[in-house]
């Protein structure tokens, strides 16, 4: 933007037929740009302080002293780790315990959403075929299907064959929304490629199993991961099926979580609770910040590109 | 739709004579859509039995009697055919009593009904129309070319990687009596309890932490409008909101049309964050329940799972309405037809 204007400026200057008019108005449309960088800049930070500020709070609170729990300084203060060791003590939660098994049920689910959903969204990505509108329609509306209108049923049926409580009965129904994420993310994932790379080293002499390893592999692996870590993430963050199908054994991180209880009685533990928060997000922030680009092409990818 | 489009265009044309050619052609087509329909079976299958058999089941039990006293005999009886009773149960009030139905009592989860309804839609009206304000705003923001702009997209990304659960726990916590919110605000405001202050912490902190999915699908709909389309509007000389309302706009509209429809069917099925914010209480008890939250209270009681059924397929047909509704009426390209793509383009 600079340069642009910086031009006309030194041409106005080595040629004096140019009025004090035209100067001026150079000037101002520097000063206005200057003034729109400067907007954007205090806009953008704005946005920053909105996204992060209640992220730090929370983040400064889990280590703070337990009896200053509603100090009211942005800064951190009484800093301690008891709070992390209250989060982790099993006499009031299994932490640890919902932490393996959101990572057990989450790998579980990514696992087999993957296998059988790359097939489905390779074939309505890459093939013609009679309804294949009917299929992406389905798939889409299994994706945005209400939670609820499986629960009821599940609920039901899993306590009249002794499954509630058990991993099955997480994983089974964790797969209907895990499964259409998949075909749907990879679909727009394999609609972008370009498949005529395949042809192009059969050409060169590449038999289909090579083409496949040396060409389409490498191109399709990255989408792949992208929508293993969508899934996994989905999977992880799930509450409403988890808090009522889960029992002491298979409690997930979010079931922790929401009914986290502190060491003293009559006490909201939120120090305690806070630091809990940090445990379980922390490994998914970093995962996102490692990821960033790819994160943000797979939420989008099935949204704008069509 | 697009299924004819294929048969049409690979069929000869009239003149074409050559029979072998054609029939050869046909046997690859066959081949696959064979193919075709063998690698999408695993997944057919799978939906089947995850999906499509509870809600069959559900369906069912939903017009199936919950365990109750028999009027005539006196013994807890249970099953037999309902009829309509468990949706007159929500969509009326009507309780069973001793001598056939009696309007449900004040208080109870049925009588909680078209509260639930009211908050369900004034949750996912008032949260997507502000996420799409803000959402907006910050995918203009990220769009422009800055220092730090890095930092802005990756900061974004936090209050959407942060898990629902752990979100409504920290929002519990700042909109607590004695927390940071009443704190700054010199109020004490009773966020858990009262009615609309209630209402708004949901509101708050669901808009807090959903805006940068928004922005995201919207900033991805920005980066496809060309470059040069701004450039020729500067070069005619329109003003900055001249060039948001006539060429932003109208070409994000596809992308800002399929994030409404994604965000207000996820909001609709809203649970996790008014279970744990204010266990959907507030008012007289029920201020921020959702459906969602109301089945699960149902489910919580006794002997009444197959009103929760009755309910849940409630539920469940009115998200569907509702998205039926918004491709109808603004012709959300979801499944990313070309074909609907194109005529949109051409619109524009």
């Amino acid at each position: 933007m600079s340069s642009t204007v910086a031009g006309p400026a030194t041409a106005a200057a080595e040629r004096p037929a140019f009025d004090e008019y035209t100067l001026s108005r150079v000037r101002a449309r520097r000063r206005k740009t200057a003034g729109a960088a400067t907007r954007t800049a205090i806009q953008a930070a704005l946005i920053v302080i909105w996204c992060l500020l209640p992220f730090y709070w929370m983040i400064v609170t889990s280590f703070r002293d337990v009896q200053y729990t509603y100090e009211t300084n942005l800064l951190p203060s009484h800093l301690t780790l008891d709070n992390y060791y209250t989060a982790f003590d099993p006499a009031n939660n299994q932490l640890a315990l919902g932490l393996a098994n959101s990572l057990f049920i989450g790998t579980t689910v990514t696992i087999i959403a993957l296998v059988v959903g790359v097939f489905a969204a390779y074939a309505l990505a890459r093939m013609t075929f009679p309804a294949k509108g009917l299929v992406m329609g389905f798939v889409l509306g299994a994706s945005m299907f209400p939670g609820v209108a499986l629960l009821t049923p599940l609920f039901g049926l899993f306590t009249q064959i002794g499954w509630n409580g058990t991993y099955q009965a997480l994983i089974i129904p964790y797969i209907s929304g895990a499964l259409p994420l998949t075909v749907y993310t990879l679909n727009s994932f394999f609609r972008e490629m370009p498949w005529e790379l395949e042809e192009a080293a059969r050409i060169d002499g590449c038999t289909k199993a090579q083409a496949f390893r040396i060409v389409i592999l490498p191109l399709a692996a990255p989408a792949v991961f992208t929508t293993a870590i969508l899934a996994f993430i989905a999977s992880w963050n799930e509450y409403l099926l988890a808090s009522v199908l889960h029992s002491n054994q298979t409690q997930t991180v979010t079931t922790v979580i929401g009914q986290f209880t502190g060491s003293q009685p009559h006490q909201v533990p939120y120090t305690a609770t806070m630091a809990a928060g940090v445990v379980v997000t922390i490994p998914l922030i970093i995962m996102v910040l490692l990821f960033q680009r790819r994160i943000v092409a797979g939420l989008t990818a099935g949204g704008v590109k069509g | 739709m697009t299924t004819a489009d294929p048969s049409t265009a690979i069929a000869p044309s009239p003149g074409d004579g050559r029979r072998p050619g054609r029939d050869s052609l046909d046997a690859t087509r066959r081949k696959e859509v064979r193919s075709a329909y063998l690698l999408l079976a695993p997944t057919i299958v799978v939906m089947a039995v995850v999906v499509g058999y509870p809600i069959v089941l559900s369906v069912i039990n939903s017009f199936q009697l919950d365990a109750h006293i028999d009027p005539a005999t006196g013994f807890a009886v249970t099953g037999g055919f309902a009829g309509l009773s468990n949706y007159t149960h929500w969509l009326l009030q009507q309780c069973n009593g001793a001598s056939g139905t009696v309007p449900c009592a004040p208080g109870s989860l049925a009588a909680s009904f078209w509260t639930s309804v009211f908050n369900t839609f004034f949750f996912a009206v008032v949260t997507v129309t502000l996420e799409t304000i803000f959402g907006l705003w910050m995918a203009l923001i990220m769009n422009r070319n800055f220092k730090g702009r890095g930092i802005l997209r990756a900061a974004v990304l936090v209050p959407w990687a942060i898990p629902t659960a752990v979100t409504a726990k920290l929002w519990y916590f700042i909109f607590a009596t004695d927390g940071i919110v009443n704190a700054v605000l010199h109020a004490q405001i009773i966020w858990g309890s009262d009615l609309w202050a209630s209402r708004f912490a949901i509101v708050i902190a669901d808009t807090w932490k959903t805006t940068p999915f928004m922005a995201l699908l919207l900033l991805a709909g920005l980066q496809l409008i060309p470059e040069d389309t701004y450039e020729a509007a500067r070069m005619d000389g329109a003003t900055t909101v001249q060039t948001f309302f006539r060429i932003t706009l109208p070409l994000l509209k596809p992308a800002l049309v399929v994030a409404v429809l994604f965000r207000t069917l996820d909001a609709l099925r809203m649970y996790d964050l008014p279970a744990i914010l204010t266990g959907g209480g507030g008012g007289k008890g029920d201020a921020t329940t959702t459906l969602s939250i109301l089945v699960v209270n149902q489910l919580g009681g006794t002997n009444g799972q197959n009103s929760a059924s009755a309910l849940s397929t409630i539920t469940f047909i009115i998200i569907f309405a509702v998205a039926f509704v918004f491709i109808r009426l603004l012709g959300a390209n979801i499944t990313g037809s070309e074909k609907k793509a194109r005529k949109v383009a051409k619109e524009v």
